[in-house]
């Protein structure tokens, strides 16, 4: 049995009422363990709470309730050393070219210049930036600056990196092809993955396990587990029970999301 | 030359072609203003002959250390204020009204408190630019994308560090335009508080020349004021088009 590297036991997280409005109880209680070197990933429908749950384990925002603990020490609105983030949207910084954005991500690490150097250039290698080193991210097409992203995170050589659906805004031929790059980045560097995504077959071809969250205020009510080997690609999902694993993923989430509609009143 | 650029140089050229022309068929006459090309003649006479130039410095030196106060100054207060929502709360309309303070008339309490020195000319230039800075950083600082502050919580930076590598270099364009207004207000402040009560500089000596007639020194002296501020703003302009198009804005 592999040991979790992340733990959440009863975490809920309630965000304060604003002027005369009642708060809003966005997630949990939830427990989950992630265990070291997998490929984890969690799906719900839209407003679940799946980027607090993200931004709790990162330790962007503390939880009202329940504890969460990386590698054995609890974590409470403190980033932890060892953990990286890639977010959905844009962040790469504009004003620096590829190489400066990915070597940003070592600016607070105690390392020899040498040392940086050698590490950003085979990460931009790995990530098939090469050519573009010298590029500004205003220069390059969405999915190489969401590359640039991953590059900046995993340079630091995090041991769990977060995904928040770090494919959203890309179109579906790259998405593929990214989620490929994300799988053989997760075996060259063994870190722990944690990804956050609406697209079920994305976390059924990514993921070692997949949590499905309810409907807001988000709580797992199913955890399904791939089986699929360590080496593998998007050609996963001509696998036989590819498909019987996104139908259990869309009923779970088929009965959550209309509890979602239901609410926001479109019905079904 | 860009198709912008030339559309610029060619208003301006237009412009100063009417004035010719106008100046030479007399429809205003030379006791009024002299043709454009007799302004650049004694422009240039002036410049061999050396005069003024000890005038021309003191005034752009003390533009210079009023733009530059004004400047860093906004630029700090503007990012510290920025963190404290109830300051800014408190102070908006303070910004919203500012321009409508008439700087000037609190000139003469100025050199009663800093003396017949240049110190009351630079506040005065310094109190019409700092204001532009303070709202014009709080306005960049205001678009910067949440994604970008959580990046720098995960890369682990203090407030401060996230100023300096993220916050500011993101509101760069915003900044250059900060600075852009910001040396106008302190060329206004400096110059119109030489024309109301000094004994040197370049606003003292156009209104000197104002008020003795004195053409050849006036219109020259007011051509030099525009050519240093369309030289600086031009530098200022320029820069901000290479942060543009770096950044895919332009």
């Amino acid at each position: 049995m592999v040991a979790a590297q992340v733990t959440l036991r009863g975490v809920t997280k309630v965000f304060p009422a604003g002027a005369g409005g009642e708060g809003v109880h966005a997630l949990g209680p939830i427990d989950i363990e992630i265990r070291k070197g997998e490929f984890f990933a969690v799906v719900g429908p839209s407003g679940c709470g799946k980027s607090t749950l993200l931004e709790l384990i990162a330790g962007l925002t503390a939880p009202t309730l329940g504890k969460i603990e990386f590698e054995g020490r609890a974590i409470r609105e403190n980033v932890p050393d060892g953990v990286g983030v890639v977010f959905q949207e844009d962040a790469c910084f504009s004003w620096l070219n590829v190489r400066e954005n990915v070597e940003f991500g070592l600016r607070q690490k105690n390392i020899g210049t040498d040392e940086k150097g050698r590490r950003v250039a085979a990460v931009i290698d790995m990530m098939g930036l090469r050519d573009f080193s010298e590029s500004y991210p205003a220069q390059l097409s969405g999915g190489m600056r969401q590359r640039v992203c991953i590059a900046r995170t995993i340079v630091a050589e995090p041991r769990l990196i977060l995904l928040d659906e770090p494919f959203g805004a890309l179109d579906q031929q790259t998405r593929l092809l990214m989620g490929d790059e994300v799988l053989r980045l997760w075996r060259a560097t063994g870190a722990t993955v944690f990804l956050i995504t609406h697209a079920l077959d994305e976390a059924a071809m990514l993921a070692d396990r997949i949590v499905v969250m309810s409907a807001r205020p988000g709580k797992a009510v199913d955890l399904i587990e791939t089986g699929w080997p360590r080496e593998r690609d998007s050609r996963i999902v001509e696998r036989e029970n590819f498909g019987a694993i996104t139908s259990r993923l869309w009923k779970t989430l088929r009965e959550e999301s209309l509890k979602t509609m239901g609410r926001m009143g479109g019905g079904a | 030359m860009s198709r912008l650029r030339f559309y610029q140089f060619a208003v301006v050229a237009g412009f100063v072609l009417l004035l010719e022309g106008l100046c030479l068929a007399g429809v205003i006459d030379k006791v009024t203003m002299p043709p454009p090309h007799i302004i650049v003649r004694d422009l240039f006479r002036m410049i061999i002959a050396g005069r003024y130039f000890a005038d021309i410095g003191k005034s752009l030196a003390n533009v210079l250390l009023a733009f530059s106060s004004a400047y860093i100054f906004g630029v700090v207060a503007g990012t510290i204020l920025h963190g404290y929502k109830t300051a800014r709360d408190v102070l908006d309309p303070l910004f919203a009204t500012y321009y409508a303070i008439p700087v000037f008339a609190f000139y003469p309490l100025f050199i009663v408190i800093f003396g017949l020195g240049d110190g009351p000319q630079v506040l005065i230039g310094f109190l019409l630019a700092v204001v532009a800075v303070i709202v014009t950083t709080l306005n960049g600082l205001d678009r910067v994308p949440l994604v970008l502050k959580k990046t720098a919580q995960v890369n682990g930076l203090n407030p401060l560090q996230t100023a300096l590598r993220i916050t500011l270099p993101f509101c760069a364009p915003y900044l250059l335009t900060a600075a852009k207004l910001a040396l106008a207000y302190a060329f206004i402040g400096v110059i119109g508080s030489e024309f109301i009560m000094a004994r040197s500089g370049m606003g003292y000596e156009i209104s000197y020349a104002y008020t003795n007639f004195d053409n050849a020194t006036m219109y020259p002296l007011i051509l030099l004021i525009l050519l240093f501020s369309i030289a600086a703003n031009s530098l200022l302009s320029h820069w901000e088009s290479v942060l543009l198009a770096r950044r895919g804005q332009k």
